[in-house]
């Protein structure tokens, strides 16, 4: 028995979710091996303190496909042997896990938040409803397939012995779906939403992408970066990268600013893990004051501005 | 072009946080009594993707669900606001389908569909249900008739025999060709779903909806993969500190100086 984390790797670095999969891999007490697929990504293979790791390095893996991706990793599941193999729950795997679940002949269990056993079997817990309840799963089949949530699991430390590295066969493919272009939403100024420790979001409360200024503003004066809720990346007002929940980026800053934002659960299933979260909207029985630890029951366009100048003062002086 | 929807009925998802009651001893979650039902809301945008291909470049388009005979109201609904036909899978031994079982009975209603008449081009589905959160069905449709899937994908067009599509990534999206049959999860970005105009009302109250069991789809032994053994809700008990000043500008600048108290300026 083992279990096996797929790391979809791009670029120098490990993916921001890799070594969560890992502890969440060794929490279940089997070894675990990891397998590493992109194109040109084999030298990270000894950063992943695993028992062994299988590479899936060849140019035809980028851009993705999931005609590409499911044979590659249903082969390599089926020669690890593996009897869990967890995903993280990027867009990405979103499609590719179920898709390799329903070709080893079972389904997965999609944006898992904790593992664990009971009576001796695995148990996957899992928000539905939008987060309005949660359910513990138990899978019949073999192997279970699972995308955990980001943030949802200690990452594991890196380091320890180095992995064995093997690499495993890419099959040919010739998908019928061929990627011409790819195309990048302007890069906002400030951080990375996924990774910033500060971030200030708008929602429909806004009332217009004209006043959409005063959350960027605010975000500057923080060093923050800026999310959305869906009723904004829908209407169009800023691209759908920034859209904040279930169905958007999981986000655990230290600090969380929701503006205008009504704080509907499939936007706390996004921002819920968030160590300081501050609510400004003007419904006193707005949902949002149910997770903020502070908030303004007030007009954003009179709190804003002079939140953010008091925040410059503040930052000026040191 | 032959396009296929699939559309679930679920409960209403727009009610305020709290409304659902979780059993706990039945594992099952308890909808406000009151709220009717609704088309799922990624399937509403999937079929409004498929009504405008219709329109741009002509089509039929089918509505298909699974689910009690109740859901002949989402199937309805699909018929108001433009789609040419509807089948309902229906069956007893469907009551406590998972992901797997529903997957399979689409996949083979689809095939049965393709057998029957003009092969399908498309399935459009929604990217996830608003009840199951699980973003999985369409992908095991897909994997089931092996067919290329791409989700989730924020507009379709068509042109020269294939489909156009752009599928979302992390930081932005992918402009993806692909020839028919391809399956296509769809995202809210694509456009609000259209009300049914009156005429299509009408048209919906005369349709006739067929309903296929699972023999007729020739399926049998089609077992859950899996099960729920607890069914919980998180308790939130936290209160938010509310911020008082004068006006809303002066609490904004105590705001500012309680963060900074905190260290988290
Ligand atoms: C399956 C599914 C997945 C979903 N996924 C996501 C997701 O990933 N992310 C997401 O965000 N949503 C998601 N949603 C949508 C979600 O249910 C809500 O509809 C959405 O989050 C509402 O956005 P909002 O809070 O901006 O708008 P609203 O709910 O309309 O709230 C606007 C708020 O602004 C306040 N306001 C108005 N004017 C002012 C003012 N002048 N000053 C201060 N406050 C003001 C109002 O009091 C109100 O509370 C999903 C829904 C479903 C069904
Ligand atoms: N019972 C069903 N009837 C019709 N379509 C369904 C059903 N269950 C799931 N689907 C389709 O699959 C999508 C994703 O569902 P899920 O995998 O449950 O999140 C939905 O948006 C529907 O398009």
């Amino acid at each position: 028995m083992s279990t096996l984390v797929v790391v979809e790797a791009r670029g120098e670095a490990l993916p921001p979710q890799a070594l969560e999969l890992v502890g969440a891999a060794q929490s279940l007490g089997e070894p675990t091996d990891a397998l590493l697929v992109g194109s040109g990504v084999r030298a990270l293979a000894p950063r992943l303190p695993v028992r062994r790791v299988l590479v899936g390095d060849d140019q035809s893996l980028r851009p993705y496909l999931a005609e590409v991706w499911t044979p590659l990793v249903a082969d390599a599941v089926e020669q690890s042997q593996a009897d869990v193999v967890l995903f993280p729950h990027t867009l990405l795997s979103r499609e590719l896990a179920p898709r390799v679940a329903f070709r080893l002949g079972t389904a997965a269990v999609t944006d898992c938040t904790a593992l664990g056993r009971a009576d001796g079997q695995l148990v996957l817990a899992k928000p539905i409803y939008g987060g309005n309840a949660l359910a513990d799963y138990a899978v019949e089949s073999r192997p279970v397939v699972a995308t955990l949530r980001p943030r949802a699991f200690p990452a594991a430390e890196p380091g320890g012995a180095t992995p064995e590295v093997i690499d495993v066969a890419v099959p040919a493919a010739s998908p019928r779906a061929v990627v011409v272009d790819t195309v990048q939403a302007a890069p906002s100024a400030g951080p990375t939403l996924k990774d910033a420790r500060v971030v200030v979001s708008g929602g429909r409360g806004l009332g217009g992408p004209e006043n959409w200024h005063y959350v960027e503003e605010l975000a500057a004066a923080l060093g923050a970066a800026v999310g959305a809720s869906r009723a904004v990346t829908d209407a169009g007002w800023v691209p759908p990268s920034l859209q904040v929940g279930l169905t958007g980026t999981t986000v655990s800053p230290d600090l969380y600013v929701a503006v205008g934002i009504s704080g509907a659960v499939q936007h706390m299933a996004g921002c819920g893990g968030s160590r300081n979260l501050v609510a400004i909207n003007r419904d006193p029985d707005a949902n949002i004051f149910r997770h903020a630890r502070w908030g303004i029951v007030g007009d954003y366009k009179e709190v804003l501005p002079a939140l953010t100048a008091r925040i410059k003062e503040l930052k000026g002086s040191g | 072009m032959r396009i296929v929807v699939t559309v679930k009925q679920v409960p209403d998802p727009d009610v305020p946080p709290g409304s659902f009651q979780v059993d706990s001893a039945n594992k099952r979650v308890v909808p406000p009594t009151g709220v009717a039902p609704v088309m799922n809301g990624y399937d509403a945008n999937a079929l409004e993707a498929a009504l405008k291909l219709k329109e741009a470049h002509g089509a039929t388009v089918v509505a298909l669900s699974l689910g009690p005979a109740e859901a002949r109201d989402v199937l309805k609904r699909a018929i108001a606001m433009g789609a040419d036909s509807a089948v309902l899978v229906e069956d007893p031994a469907l009551a406590e389908a998972d992901t797997w079982v529903t997957a399979n009975a689409l996949a083979a209603a689809i095939r049965k569909m393709g057998a029957e008449g003009e092969p399908i081009d498309l399935v459009l589905s929604g990217r996830q249900a608003s009840d199951t959160d699980a973003g999985q069905v369409p992908l095991g449709v897909a994997e089931l008739l092996g067919w290329p899937s791409l989700a989730p994908v924020q507009k379709i067009d068509w042109a020269d025999g294939k489909a156009r599509v752009e599928r979302m990534t992390e930081d932005g999206y992918d402009v993806v060709e692909v020839a028919p049959p391809v399956l296509l999860a769809v995202s809210s970005e694509i456009g609000e779903p259209r009300y049914p105009p009156l005429r299509g009302v009408m048209m919906a109250g005369r349709a006739q909806i067929p309903s296929w069991s699972l023999a007729d789809l020739g399926l049998s032994d089609l077992a859950p993969r899996r099960k729920i053994v607890r069914l919980y809700a998180e308790t939130r008990e936290a209160k938010a500190e509310l911020v008082k000043a004068d006006t809303a500008a002066d609490a904004g600048r105590v705001l500012a100086d309680k963060l900074r108290e905190a260290k988290l300026i």
